[in-house]
């Protein structure tokens, strides 16, 4: 649950989503679920000469179990949260 | 549960599938699941490749199974008029290795 209370702090900020195929998509994010499906908005491909497939895509969905990596911007993170948060969580409260 | 990243608004809109391994299809939403298990109405595949420009196959009504699925992007139709398909040259997607 951690990740997806995460997830959802971060919603409205700029992410990169890297996949399992290597395609890397940049955009808003605009929401997330339990199976850490994220939805993005105003998207595009990090290399679109690469990866055209996706020119006329604007907002997608990308089912959470494709994602390799999330990008997030640095403004993201507060350490010390996340740090009490995983302890929380380790203990099982 | 709170209402995430659901599909509902792409319902009746024309959306580009790219499934797990590589292939771009795209269709009019008719269902879809918790899955990602998704109903594609007329439906045709994109076919890159780096000899000639992209092919479009005709496929119909199509399901394609949750688990297959990466990516649902929503076509903006504008844009996507006003790309000329036969000049498009790329490799096709890599699959998803996971």
């Amino acid at each position: 649950m951690l990740f997806f209370s995460y997830f959802k702090e971060l919603v409205g900020k700029e992410v990169t989503v890297e996949l399992k195929n290597d395609l890397e998509i940049r955009g808003t994010l605009h929401s997330v679920d339990q199976y850490l499906n994220i939805k993005l908005e105003n998207t595009r491909v990090v290399d679109q000469d690469k990866y055209p497939h996706m020119l006329s895509v604007r907002n997608c969905f990308i089912r959470g179990s494709v994602v390799r990596y999330v990008q997030l911007p640095p403004d993201g993170v507060d350490i010390d949260i996340l740090h009490d948060a995983t302890r929380r969580e380790a203990r099982g409260a | 549960m709170a209402t995430g990243p659901g599909l509902e608004s792409l319902v009746d809109q024309t959306i580009s599938v790219i499934t797990n391994d590589g292939r771009n299809i795209v269709g009019v939403l008719k269902g879809f699941d918790q899955a990602t298990n998704i109903i594609l109405d007329e439906s045709h595949e994109r076919v890159y490749s780096t000899k000639e420009g992209v092919q479009q196959l005709v496929l119909g009504l199509y399901i394609i199974r949750g688990d297959n699925i990466s990516v649902v992007g929503e076509i903006d139709d504008e844009l996507d008029s006003s790309l000329d398909m036969s000049k498009l040259r790329a490799h096709p997607l890599k699959p998803v290795i996971h």
